[in-house]
């Protein structure tokens, strides 16, 4: 055993530890720093497994930014209840729960586990077809090129939730603007954070989405930055979270999809059908289509941790 | 040159190690929160810069030289805000210190 296997393991072990320290925590805000933990040792899994799109991806949304909605959530519950959550489930739910999870990683175990004769592999068609796209990475190629249907779709996904956010609000507010997440504009160190670190933050999150054409990086994890800055300036107090009726915020919020449909179509009309790429175009209408989609991951990611709005809006003159 | 590089990584990302180990150490054995937080920040700061200081003769390219440098300012920047509100936290919870 070389000592590049022991590391493996011990890395191993830790993301196991760190996992069961997330389940035993009595505090539901402890659970979602463990859970955050466990999200950056998971993402160095799938760098020592040579996925680093998926690291990054693991980094940024599995551990970045559900990290931050369940500790907002965690929050939020000591709020309403003094006893916190745990307390009004009932022995029975746990159980069920319970045994759900075991039935669903005992599944997961048996499947990975089975001895299996011949890896059926899409890699080298993958690889094979990259030239067509004119992409260098091919998990780009996948998800933008052969499966552009599968990624469509989980864009819808994300107006969805939001819309089912927002449809949590109270009758007066809706239109308005989401309650503050602070006592005020953060001053100190945490105010001087907020405003040098956006301005880099955007750079570097444009940087990744862009690359992600023949680098890993791609627009969910470039979005995912941009909707860290964006969280961190409305989290602080720095600037308010945008009124639900907001006209620009809705287009932005559909503007990826809505690029992915139209570039989609174009494929009606001058290629083999919908979401057929037309050969030498492909690379651009991806570019097109994948900086739209940065955008709409940009404000949809804070809008679902930002929460239903809970300030009615003030008059007419809501922008 | 080359085995002066590799020196210069092996010493740096050594003795980087060793005060992520000793912030470690003191996270895990300092009696209170803010000890605790200053244990931290050492390892952040001096460790972190040692182990990108032992990098740089490895990177290869200026680029990416400059990327190593890169992290460490942001980790600093992350690490510094973050001690900051903790102990900002603690003082809320439990009063100025005697």
């Amino acid at each position: 055993m070389s000592l590049i296997d022991i590391l493996d393991i011990a890395l191993a072990l830790v993301v196991l530890a760190v996992a069961g320290w997330t389940i035993a925590a009595r505090d539901s805000f402890a659970a979602a720093v463990g859970y955050v933990a466990y999200g950056l040792m998971l993402s160095l899994v799938w760098l020592r497994l040579s996925a680093p799109d998926v690291a990054l991806t693991e980094a940024a949304i599995g551990s970045g930014v559900t990290g931050v909605l369940l500790m907002t959530a965690a929050v939020r519950l000591r709020r309403t209840s003094q006893s916190g959550a745990d307390a009004s489930l009932r022995t029975a739910t746990r159980i069920a729960a319970a045994l759900l999870c075991l039935v669903v990683t005992g599944a997961l175990a048996a499947v990975i586990l089975a001895p299996v004769d011949i890896v059926a592999s899409l890699a080298p068609a993958a690889a094979g077809h990259l030239a067509s796209t004119g992409l260098g990475n091919p998990v780009t190629a996948v998800l933008m090129a052969y499966r552009a249907f599968d990624t469509m779709l989980e864009k819808g996904v994300l107006i969805m939730a939001v819309i089912a956010v927002w449809s949590l609000a109270d009758d007066r507010a809706w239109g308005g603007r989401a309650g503050p997440l602070s006592r005020g504009p953060a001053d100190g160190a945490l105010g001087l954070l907020t405003r040098l670190l956006p301005p880099i933050g955007i750079v570097v999150g444009i940087h990744i989405a862009w690359a992600g054409a023949d680098q890993p990086g791609g627009a969910f994890q470039g979005g995912a930055l941009l909707a860290a800055m964006a969280l961190l300036v409305v989290m602080t107090g720095l600037v308010k979270a945008p009124a639900v009726a907001s006209r620009w915020l809705r287009i932005v919020i559909v503007a990826g999809p809505a690029t992915f449909i139209l570039a989609g179509s174009l494929g009606f009309a001058i290629a083999a059908g919908f979401l057929a790429w037309p050969a030498g175009w492909a690379k651009p209408l991806i570019l097109v289509v994948e900086a739209f989609m940065v955008l709409s991951i940009a404000a949809t990611l804070p809008l679902l941790v930002i929460g239903p709005p809970q300030r009615p809006p003030a008059g007419r003159d809501t922008p | 040159m080359s085995l002066l590089a590799d020196i210069v990584t092996v010493v740096a990302v050594c003795a980087g190690a060793l005060f992520f180990l000793a912030g470690t150490v003191g996270l895990l054995r300092l009696p209170d929160s803010l000890s605790r937080l200053h244990a931290l920040t050492k390892a952040d700061n001096l460790g972190l810069g040692l182990i990108v200081l032992g990098l740089l003769p490895q990177a290869g390219s200026v680029l990416a030289a400059l990327k190593l440098v890169a992290v460490w300012g942001l980790v600093q920047l992350s690490g510094v805000t973050v001690a900051q509100v903790v102990a900002a936290a603690l003082r809320r919870r439990d009063g100025p210190r005697p």
